[in-house]
């Protein structure tokens, strides 16, 4: 298989106006990612979980750090700039911590999911397996939050080739699944209408400063300018900025207030953009923006070789 | 050929962590603690005094800094001799200065291989806290009780028949098997550096108290991992330091923690970056400089 054909080809350059509510040109977001990383979690044949053999007490201090201190540091963060959240769930949180979810929830942050646990993948699951544990992650959120969860971003990253399908066919309105963009996106699969939702690699805490290594403040710096380019390409057709953060990286007590100056910056800034959750963003862009979109796409064609 | 049904099961789904070692819980919850004269922050400078056999052990891993290339490795042997015998002079003397004292991770090994170094960690100080025989002698799962309970045993009957009983327990690469922390405390140690998920100390189930490790600001971590720059590692170190002391205000006493590994930061063109760190945070009039079994010692005393 060359490609998958979940989009379109689609040109960034004449595209039909995408404008946000109040006519704002940027729609700005930030995922934390709230995780749950098992000490002993059995060994998928495609990929293992642990750089050590269970149990990896390093890799798994590393990441329990975010739920015993970082994630409070980020909430702080966020609340003071009001800045609502939406959060990348590992749904187990809601049974190994569920006061942290009720007052995460009480903030009026969405939550969508990332899957059961991030030590779990779905490389190998079949069909019906990964089905099984979407829907499982659907009814999670749903009992312990109320919400009915419509974002999805796979555990650690992992798919199979159903698994966007399988989204549209559970009633989910958008994936953070797939980088091609800075709009969200109109896919290519039966059923509901789904969207991708610019999500981030590039600008993902865990590639600023575990791949890139950046310092606490050349990872501001590029935020700002992310921010500043994609506000100002937003005046032609509306742009999306997600900022996703994990708590026991940005978390740390030397990384969290060199954070807040770009959640600062965004609150300046919240006369020219719309401070919202990703949910948002996808409501509004199906109910005035997908078919627009749809037949823009239509035009560009392309190789129809699979 | 599907995933074994195995792959969808959570036996371990449950209310709190998914064993059995530590409860869950939040930081800022804990009881407040209160440091010596009124003091926001304990800064706790710990010092990696290591021994790298030119042999490593065969598996599942090595602890990190160890040998890189096949046998015999003599660049990396030689490199870490240099932090036991110029790295670590040049750091004592910048602690010194800064009159800030250290707690010392030594390998056993050393106490028969470099006598002297052992002595004046000892004289200037520092308090020396047990760091396994020597760095071949990890930590893992499933490996036979019997020999883990050896190499325990080995390295803190050498300790005792050096006229050193260490409170404290760091293994080498930080790994443990499932029996490691009841192990270490039937063997008379109070506090471990291996896990590193808080800020502060917590109790474990069944083992020493876990002291805080912030592996995120290690030198090593920042300068060899990261590939920043020691100037970049010490301004982190700093914005730490201004945090917790702000965190302090409403959470009570904070740890700053600082890894120090010689052969890393006690490099001539980096030692400055140290000592101009050291200069700033032992001006800071917040903050308490201390031995981890001085702060674990307080902390406890409180939680009481």
């Amino acid at each position: 298989m060359k490609d998958p054909k979940i989009y379109g080809h689609w040109p960034y350059r004449d595209r039909p106006k995408v404008t946000w509510p109040g006519d704002k040109k940027l729609a700005f977001w930030v995922a934390p990612n709230i995780e749950y990383y098992e000490l002993h979690p059995p060994k998928n044949p495609h990929r293992s979980p642990w750089a050590r053999p269970n149990p990896d007490i390093v890799g798994y201090a590393y990441r329990d750090h975010g739920n015993r201190v970082g994630n409070w540091r980020l909430i702080e963060a966020m609340e003071k700039y009001n800045i609502p959240g939406t959060v990348s769930l590992s749904v187990a949180m809601c049974d190994h911590f569920p006061e942290m979810i009720d007052t995460v929830n009480d903030l009026g942050w969405e939550f969508f999911s990332h899957g059961v646990y991030n030590t779990r993948y779905a490389y190998g699951m079949d069909r019906a397996q990964e089905r099984q544990m979407l829907q499982y992650t659907i009814d999670r959120i749903k009992a312990q939050t109320g919400q009915q969860t419509r974002g999805y971003l796979a555990p650690a990253l992992t798919h199979t080739i159903h698994t966007i399908e399988l989204l549209a066919e559970l009633g989910f309105t958008y994936s953070c699944d797939l980088f091609q963009d800075d709009q969200p996106q109109p896919l290519n699969v039966p059923g509901n209408p789904l969207v991708s939702m610019p999500y981030s690699l590039e600008v993902n805490d865990h590639y600023a400063f575990n791949v890139f290594g950046m310092s606490p403040q050349q990872y501001t710096d590029i935020l700002k300018r992310q921010f500043d380019t994609l506000l100002e390409e937003g005046g032609t057709s509306g742009t999306v900025m997600c900022i996703p953060i994990h708590a026991y990286l940005v978390g740390r007590s030397h990384r969290i207030s060199p954070f807040e100056e770009i959640l600062r910056y965004a609150d300046e800034h919240k006369d020219d953009i719309w401070i919202t959750r990703a949910g948002d963003i996808a409501d509004h862009y199906l109910a005035n923006h997908y078919d627009d979109a749809r037949t823009h796409i239509a035009q560009f064609g392309g190789s129809d070789a699979a | 050929m599907p995933l074994d049904p195995n792959f969808l099961r959570y036996p371990m789904l449950r209310k709190g962590m998914d064993h059995d070692l530590y409860p869950a819980a939040n930081m800022f919850e804990q009881p407040k603690v209160s440091w010596p004269d009124g003091k926001s922050v304990a800064l706790m400078v710990t010092v990696a005094v290591e021994f790298f056999p030119l042999t490593p052990n065969d598996g599942p891993f090595r602890a990190a800094g160890h040998m890189a290339t096949p046998f015999p490795d003599f660049r990396t042997f030689t490199a870490r001799d240099y932090g036991n015998r110029i790295a670590i002079y040049r750091i004592m003397d910048a602690l010194a200065a800064a009159n800030i004292p250290a707690t010392a991770f030594v390998s056993s090994a050393l106490i028969d291989r470099t006598p002297k170094l052992v002595q004046d960690i000892q004289s200037t100080g520092w308090e020396i806290a047990a760091h396994g025989e020597d760095m071949n002698n990890i930590h893992y799962g499933d490996m036979p009780l019997d020999v883990e309970q050896r190499q325990i045993e080995a390295c803190l009957s050498a300790w005792s028949d050096y006229g050193v009983t260490p409170k404290g327990w760091m293994s080498p690469g930080r790994g443990q098997s499932e029996d490691t922390l009841s192990l270490l405390k039937r063997a008379g140690i109070e506090w471990t550096a291996d896990w590193g998920n808080d800020d502060m100390p917590y109790a474990m189930n069944d083992g020493p108290v876990a002291m805080p490790y912030t592996d995120e600001m290690e030198d090593r971590k920042c300068i060899t991992i990261l590939g920043q720059n020691e100037e970049v590692w010490s301004q982190q170190v700093i914005g730490a330091a201004d945090l917790l002391a702000k965190e302090a205000q409403s959470h009570g006493g904070r740890i700053l923690h600082l890894a120090l590994t010689p052969y890393i930061i006690g490099q001539p063109f980096r030692i400055k970056f140290l000592r101009d760190l050291l200069t700033e945070l032992a001006g800071r009039d917040d903050l308490w400089c201390a031995t981890a079994s001085e702060i674990y010692t307080t902390w406890q005393e409180q939680m009481a």
